[in-house]
C-alpha cells in the first residue's frame, strides 16, 4: 500500500485561480484562471499570485513548481480585454506595479522554484517563469515562447525586459522582445531561455529532479556582462535602433525605441531598470498606436470566431488549377493536415506545383524531415480529377475565364458529394455568372485567397445575397478556421472587398506617374503613411496585365477611373515583376532601386490623395453593404493589404484624424 | 512428385479490381533520386484516390521487397501508414527474392481466399540503384574495439590497428545477386542454361532487341496506362520506363562485353534485366468486398504455384512452376491465351521456352509423361519485359500480373500465366483468368 502524500488545496477559498498542493515535501502551484478558456492575467490574478507566493515562503518544503491547470496551455499573457479597459493612468500604474511586485516575490522565494512549461507561455507568462529559478518545457510543436508586447505597441511590464536580459544576454533577448516571435522548445533551450526540454513525459519527473539537485542557474555568459558598460550599451543600442528603423518607423511604432532606450539608459545588471521599464510601458499603454493595435488584437480575434470550426469537418480537400495560386492553396491545405488532391491536365503543371510545395514546406519545417514527409504525404497530385468524388471542399483556381470555369463547375457538380463545399478563388468574376451552369447554383461559394497564400492570412468568404445558402457560407467559414486562415464575409460585387479597395489606391498612384512624380516618391508617400508596400511596387508585383484587367471590371461596374499609362504598359509587355519590367525594373523576382526621386511637390498632400483614394472607396464599400460592418471592412483591409495596423484600419483612421 | 503440396484449395473467388505502378527508373550508378518508400507510395497513393474506399477499409497491405534501406524496415507497414490507412491498418512486408512482388499478391489470394481477408493492397518494391554499400568484416570488428575503446591510449592504440583494406565496402547488391549456397552470381546461372540449352549470343541478342522493339510499340499503343507519373521534389516529371531503346539493333548489342563468366561468356548487361527502380501496387478484393465497395474486376486471380530446383539453373524456375501451375488447374498449354515470364536474362526465357518442349526435360525434370508444348512466341512478354523495362526485383512479380490481366482485358482473352525465376533455384507463377 502507498501512502497519499498529496495534501489538499493549501490555499483559502478566497482565491478563485490558484491551487496549492503538497506532495513529498514539493509545493505545486497550479493556475487556472476563473471562467477563461485560457490563463490570461488580470490585476486579479496578480493579486492572487503575489498573495500565493506569501503562503509559500511560509511552508517546509524544497521547493516549489509552477504549473498550468488548464490543458490550453501554460500562460497566455496579459488579459488584453482588462488591459484595454485600464483607460485611467493611475489603475494602470497599479497594475504594473502589483505585476512587478509578485514577480519580485516570486523571485525571492528562498527554495528552488521551477515553472513547468507545457504549451504556449507568452507575455506576461513568460515574465513570470522568468520570474522561477528554473523553466522547463514540454518538447512539442504546441510549445511556445514568446514576449510578443511589442504587436500590441508595448513591451515586457512585469520585469521580463531586465529578466530575459539578465538570462540570456542583450543580444539573445532583444531581438525575442523587438519581434515578438515564437520561441520553439529546442531552441529555447540553445538559447538558454529554458533549463530543460524533454518529452511530456518526462516533464514531471525532470521538474521534481530539479528541486532536488538544484543545478546551476541559467544566466547571460560573462562576455554578455562586457555588452552592459555604459559605453557598449551606446554601440549596441545605435545598431539596433538602425536595424528596427529598416521595419518600422519610431512615429508609428515607438515601442521597439522605447525597449532600446530603456536598456540603453538603465542596462539589466542594475535594479533601476525595473522601475523604467514599469514607466516606459505606461507611456506607451497611452499611445494611439497601443490603442490600435489592440484594437487589430480583437478584430483578428472577431474574425477567428467568424469561423466555428465545430459546424464543419474538412478532410478532404480538391483544387483544380495548377498555377501558382492553386498550388499554394493546395500547399497550404497539405501542411493544416488537410489530404489534399491537385488537379491539372498537365503533368508538368503537377510538376511545378510538387516542386514549390516542397520548398515551401522546407522553409517552413527547416529540418523537421517527419512535418515535411507528413506534408508531402498529404498531398497528390491528379491528373485526372479523381479527387472530386471523395473531396469535402473542391476549390477552382483556374486562370479567370468564365466559360472555363462553367464547364469545370458542370462537371464537379456532378461529381461532388453532395454536401461538399464547391467553391471558386475567383478574383474578377461574379458568382451568380460561375453558378448559371449549376443545378443548384446555391451551392457556389466564393474562397478568395490572396497572394502570396503562405503569408496572408485573410480569406474571403464570397456570397451572393439571398442566393447562396447561408448553411454553406458558414461551412466556409468554418474551413477557412480549419485551415488557418481568417474568414471574411463578402458580398460577391466587383473586386469584391480587398481589390476593390486597393484598385483606387493602385490607380491613383499610375496617375500620379503619368503626371510626372518619380515612381520612388509616389511609392514612397504611400509608405510613409504606414502601407507595406506603395501602389506602384504594388501593381508591378500584381501584375499590370490583372490591374488593368480588375480595373477595367471596376470602370464598367463602380465608376472607377482607368489611367490611360496602364493600357500602353500592358500593350509595350511590361507586365510588372512577371515580365522584369512595370513602374520598376525586376531582376530575380527582387525590385530594382529606381534613380530618379527628385520631385519638389508637397509630399503630405501626395500622401493624403492616395491613401483617400482607398479610404473613400472603403466607406462606399461600408454604404453598398459590401462586409457587415466598420470593424469588419478594418479587419479586411489590414489583414488582407497589411494596411497600416497602428492605424487600426482605414474607417478607424479616418474617425481618428476628424 | 513436389516434395511439399502447399495448396488447398480455394474456397472463395479473389479478383484484382484495379493497379497501378510507377514508371521503372534505371540505376545510372549513383542512388537514385527515389526511395523505396517514396517509389511505393508514388505507385499507391494515385491508386487509392480511384477507389471508392478509403485507406482504412483495407485490411491488410502486404509488400514485397527485397532491398529496404536502413529506414524501411518492414516497409509495407510504412506503406500502410503514410497513405492514410491509419493505425489499425496492419501490414508486413515479404521477401522470396526475385518472387517478393508475387508472394505479396500469393500472400493476399491465398488469405482473401480463406476468408481471413475481403480488400487487401499488395505489391511490391525496389530501389535497386540505392541498395546500400555495407563495411565488411574487418572493419566491423575493428570499429566495434574503437568504440570499445574508453582511455584515450586505447582509442590511439586502435587507430594504430586500422588498415586501408577495412574500407572496402561490401556492395549489397552484388551479394544479393549472387547466390550464397553455389557461389555463383546470377548471370553465371544464365551461362549454365545457355551452356546446357546451346543458346548462342546472337539469339540471346536478338531476343533483347525484340523486347525494347515491343515495349517501344506498347509504348506508342498506350498499353502501359499502368503506369501514374512520379514526381520528384525539385518539380521533375517521370512518366516513362526510361531503360528502353527504341533504338536497339543485334549489331549494336554486338559490342557489348560479357559481365559475367569474362571473357568469353555470352550474357551481357544487353540481353540481362537491368538493375531499375520501381513500384507495382494492387488491390485485390471478395466478391463481398466488391459488392460492397461498387469495385469493377478486371481479373480473377489463382494461388501461385511455388517449385525448387538447383540454385546453379535457378532460371529454368518457370518451367518447373509452369507445369505445376497447368496440373494443378487441369489446363494444357494450349489453353493458356497470354505468358509473361520475368525476363531477368534473355537466355534464361528462351532456356524455360526450350526446356517447356524438350521430351528429356520434360519427363526426367519435371517428371512428366509428354512435353508441356511450345509456348508461342508471339504470345509470350508481348509488350517487353525486364530486359527493356528494368527488374526491381521486388516489384516484378506484381508488375506481371498487373500487366498480364490488363493484356487478358484489352485482347479480351480468357487465360494467362505469369511466372519468374527466383534467385536461389526456385520458381512462381500464376494464373491469372478473365473475371
Amino acid at each position: 500500500m502507498s501512502k497519499n502524500l498529496i495534501t489538499a488545496n493549501l490555499l483559502s477559498e478566497e482565491y478563485q485561480h490558484f491551487s496549492l498542493t503538497v506532495e513529498d515535501d514539493i509545493a505545486w502551484l497550479s493556475i487556472d484562471v476563473k471562467d477563461e478558456g485560457a490563463n490570461v492575467i488580470s490585476p486579479d490574478v496578480v493579486t492572487e499570485l503575489d498573495n500565493a507566493c506569501d503562503e509559500i515562503a511560509k511552508l517546509s518544503v524544497k521547493g516549489m513548481i509552477l504549473l498550468s491547470g488548464k490543458s490550453s496551455g501554460f500562460i497566455a499573457g496579459a488579459d488584453v480585454k482588462k488591459f484595454r479597459e485600464l483607460t485611467d493612468p493611475e489603475e494602470a500604474r497599479v497594475f504594473i506595479k502589483a505585476g512587478h511586485d509578485a514577480c519580485q516575490k516570486l523571485e525571492d522565494l528562498k527554495m528552488p522554484t521551477v515553472a513547468m512549461v507545457e504549451g504556449f507561455c507568452m507575455g506576461g507568462g513568460l515574465e513570470i517563469a522568468l520570474s522561477c529559478d528554473y523553466i522547463i518545457v514540454d518538447d512539442s510543436p504546441s510549445t511556445k515562447l514568446s514576449l510578443p508586447e511589442v504587436n500590441l505597441g508595448i513591451h515586457p511590464g512585469f520585469g521580463g525586459t531586465v529578466r530575459s536580459i539578465r538570462r540570456i544576454g542583450v543580444m539573445k533577448a532583444m531581438p525575442i522582445m523587438l519581434t515578438g516571435k515564437n520561441i520553439l522548445p529546442r531552441q529555447a533551450k540553445k538559447m538558454g531561455l529554458v533549463d530543460m526540454c524533454v518529452p511530456l513525459r518526462q516533464l514531471k519527473s525532470s521538474a521534481i529532479q530539479i528541486v532536488l539537485r538544484k543545478p546551476t542557474k541559467k544566466q547571460a555568459p560573462k562576455s554578455s556582462k562586457l555588452l552592459e558598460l555604459k559605453p557598449m550599451r551606446t554601440i549596441i543600442a545605435m545598431q539596433m535602433r538602425k536595424q528596427v528603423a529598416s521595419k518600422a518607423k519610431q512615429e508609428h511604432y515607438p515601442a521597439p525605441y522605447a525597449l532600446i532606450n530603456l536598456w540603453e539608459a538603465n542596462g539589466s545588471a542594475s535594479d533601476e531598470m525595473y522601475a523604467a521599464e514599469a514607466e516606459s510601458v505606461l507611456q506607451l499603454g497611452m499611445t494611439d498606436t497601443a490603442r490600435n493595435l489592440a484594437r487589430v488584437f480583437f478584430l483578428q480575434n472577431r474574425l477567428k470566431a467568424l469561423g466555428d470550426k465545430s459546424l464543419f469537418t474538412p478532410k478532404h480537400v480538391h483544387v483544380i488549377g495548377g498555377g501558382v495560386m492553386g498550388g499554394d492553396i493546395a500547399a497550404w491545405c497539405a501542411m493544416q493536415g488537410m489530404k489534399v488532391t491537385i488537379q491539372d491536365l498537365s503533368a508538368d503543371a503537377l510538376g511545378r506545383v510538387m516542386g514549390r510545395a516542397m520548398t515551401g514546406f522546407k522553409r517552413r519545417y527547416r529540418k523537421d524531415t517527419f512535418r515535411i514527409m507528413q506534408a508531402k504525404d498529404n498531398l497528390t497530385p491528379d491528373l485526372n480529377g479523381h479527387g472530386i468524388a471523395s473531396a469535402d471542399v473542391i476549390i477552382e483556381a483556374i486562370y479567370e475565364n468564365l466559360e472555363a470555369k462553367q464547364s469545370i463547375f458542370k462537371d464537379v457538380e456532378a461529381k461532388a458529394k453532395p454536401d461538399a463545399i464547391i467553391a471558386t478563388n475567383t478574383s474578377s468574376i461574379q458568382l451568380s455568372d460561375i453558378a448559371k451552369v449549376m443545378k443548384k447554383p446555391q451551392r457556389l461559394v466564393g474562397l478568395h485567397f490572396f497572394n502570396p497564400v503562405f503569408k496572408m492570412p485573410l480569406l474571403e468568404i464570397v456570397y451572393t445575397p439571398k442566393k447562396t445558402n447561408v448553411t454553406v457560407i458558414k461551412q466556409a467559414q468554418s474551413f477557412g478556421a480549419h485551415i488557418g486562415k481568417l474568414p471574411l464575409p463578402v458580398k460577391s460585387s466587383p473586386g469584391f472587398l480587398i481589390n476593390r479597395i486597393l484598385m483606387p489606391y493602385i490607380l491613383e498612384g499610375v496617375t500620379a506617374q503619368q503626371e510626372g512624380i518619380p515612381v520612388a516618391v509616389v511609392d514612397k508617400a504611400a509608405v510613409d503613411y504606414g502601407m507595406p508596400m506603395g501602389p506602384l511596387e504594388l501593381a508591378d508585383t500584381v501584375g499590370l496585365d490583372i490591374c488593368l484587367n480588375v480595373g477595367k471590371i471596376l470602370a464598367d461596374t463602380v465608376g472607377v477611373t482607368l489611367p490611360t499609362a496602364l493600357d500602353s504598359e500592358v500593350a509595350a509587355g511590361k507586365l510588372g515583376k512577371k515580365s522584369g519590367e512595370g513602374f520598376y525594373q525586376w531582376k530575380n523576382g527582387k525590385k530594382q532601386d529606381s534613380s530618379k526621386n527628385d520631385w519638389n511637390g508637397d509630399i503630405q498632400q501626395l500622401q493624403d490623395r492616395l491613401i483617400e483614394k482607398l479610404t473613400n472607396e472603403s466607406q462606399k464599400c461600408l454604404d453598398e453593404g459590401i462586409v457587415e460592418d466598420a470593424d469588419l471592412l478594418d479587419a479586411g483591409v489590414i489583414f488582407g493589404t497589411g494596411f497600416a495596423p497602428f492605424r487600426g484600419g482605414p474607417m478607424n483612421a479616418v474617425t481618428e484624424s476628424d | 512428385m513436389a516434395k511439399s503440396n502447399t495448396q488447398k484449395p480455394m474456397t472463395r473467388d479473389v479478383y484484382l479490381v484495379d493497379g497501378a505502378r510507377t514508371p521503372f527508373l534505371k540505376a545510372r550508378g549513383k542512388p537514385g533520386l527515389f526511395s523505396a518508400i517514396e517509389l511505393a507510395l508514388g505507385a499507391s497513393k494515385p491508386l487509392m484516390l480511384r477507389q471508392p474506399f478509403e485507406a482504412s477499409d483495407l485490411d491488410e497491405v502486404i509488400y514485397g521487397c527485397m532491398m529496404p534501406s536502413e529506414d524501411e524496415a518492414n516497409i509495407a507497414r510504412v506503406l500502410a501508414l503514410r497513405i492514410g490507412g491509419g493505425d489499425k491498418l496492419t501490414a508486413y512486408t515479404v521477401q522470396r527474392n526475385c518472387a517478393s512482388g508475387m508472394q505479396a499478391v500469393d500472400n493476399a489470394v491465398r488469405n482473401i481466399s480463406h476468408g481471413y481477408a475481403d480488400l487487401i493492397m499488395a505489391g511490391g518494391v525496389d530501389s535497386m540503384s540505392r541498395a546500400p554499400l555495407l563495411l565488411n568484416s574487418d572493419m566491423t570488428h575493428w570499429l566495434s574495439g574503437f568504440y570499445g575503446a574508453k582511455t584515450f591510449g586505447a582509442k590511439v592504440k586502435a587507430i594504430s590497428k586500422l588498415r586501408g583494406p577495412f574500407f572496402a565496402p561490401v556492395i549489397a547488391l552484388m551479394r544479393g545477386l549472387t547466390d550464397p549456397v553455389v557461389g555463383l552470381n546470377m548471370g553465371q546461372t544464365a551461362e549454365n542454361l545457355a551452356y546446357r540449352f546451346n543458346i548462342s549470343r546472337t539469339e540471346m541478342d536478338q531476343y533483347s532487341v525484340d523486347s525494347h522493339l515491343r515495349l517501344t510499340a506498347a509504348m506508342k499503343a498506350g498499353h502501359l496506362d499502368e503506369i501514374e507519373p512520379l514526381y520528384d521534389d525539385k518539380g521533375n516529371v517521370y512518366n516513362e520506363d526510361d531503360g528502353v531503346r527504341p533504338d536497339s539493333s543485334v549489331e549494336k548489342l554486338a559490342k557489348l562485353k560479357p559481365f559475367f563468366d569474362k571473357p568469353y561468356g555470352k550474357v551481357t548487361p544487353a540481353n540481362s534485366s537491368q538493375i531499375t527502380d520501381g513500384a507495382t501496387s494492387l488491390i485485390i478484393a471478395s466478391e463481398d468486398a466488391i459488392k460492397k465497395h461498387g469495385l469493377t474486376p478486371i481479373a480473377k486471380l489463382n494461388a501461385a504455384q511455388w517449385a525448387g530446383l538447383s540454385p546453379a539453373e535457378m532460371g529454368l524456375g518457370p518451367a518447373h512452376a509452369i507445369s505445376k501451375t497447368l496440373e494443378e488447374h487441369k489446363l494444357t498449354q494450349k489453353n493458356i491465351d497470354y505468358w509473361e515470364i520475368n525476363e531477368a536474362f534473355a537466355a534464361q526465357v528462351q532456356a524455360c521456352v526450350l526446356a517447356l518442349n524438350d521430351a528429356d526435360y520434360c519427363k526426367n525434370e519435371l517428371g512428366l509423361s509428354k512435353t508441356v508444348g511450345q509456348i508461342p512466341e508471339d504470345r509470350l512478354n508481348v509488350d517487353g519485359g525486364a530486359v527493356s523495362l528494368g527488374h526491381p526485383v521486388g516489384t516484378s512479380g506484381a508488375r506481371i500480373i498487373l500487366h498480364l490481366a490488363n493484356t487478358l482485358q484489352r485482347e479480351n482473352a480468357k487465360k494467362g500465366i505469369a511466372s519468374l525465376c527466383i534467385g536461389g533455384g526456385q520458381g512462381g507463377s500464376m494464373l491469372v483468368e478473365a473475371p
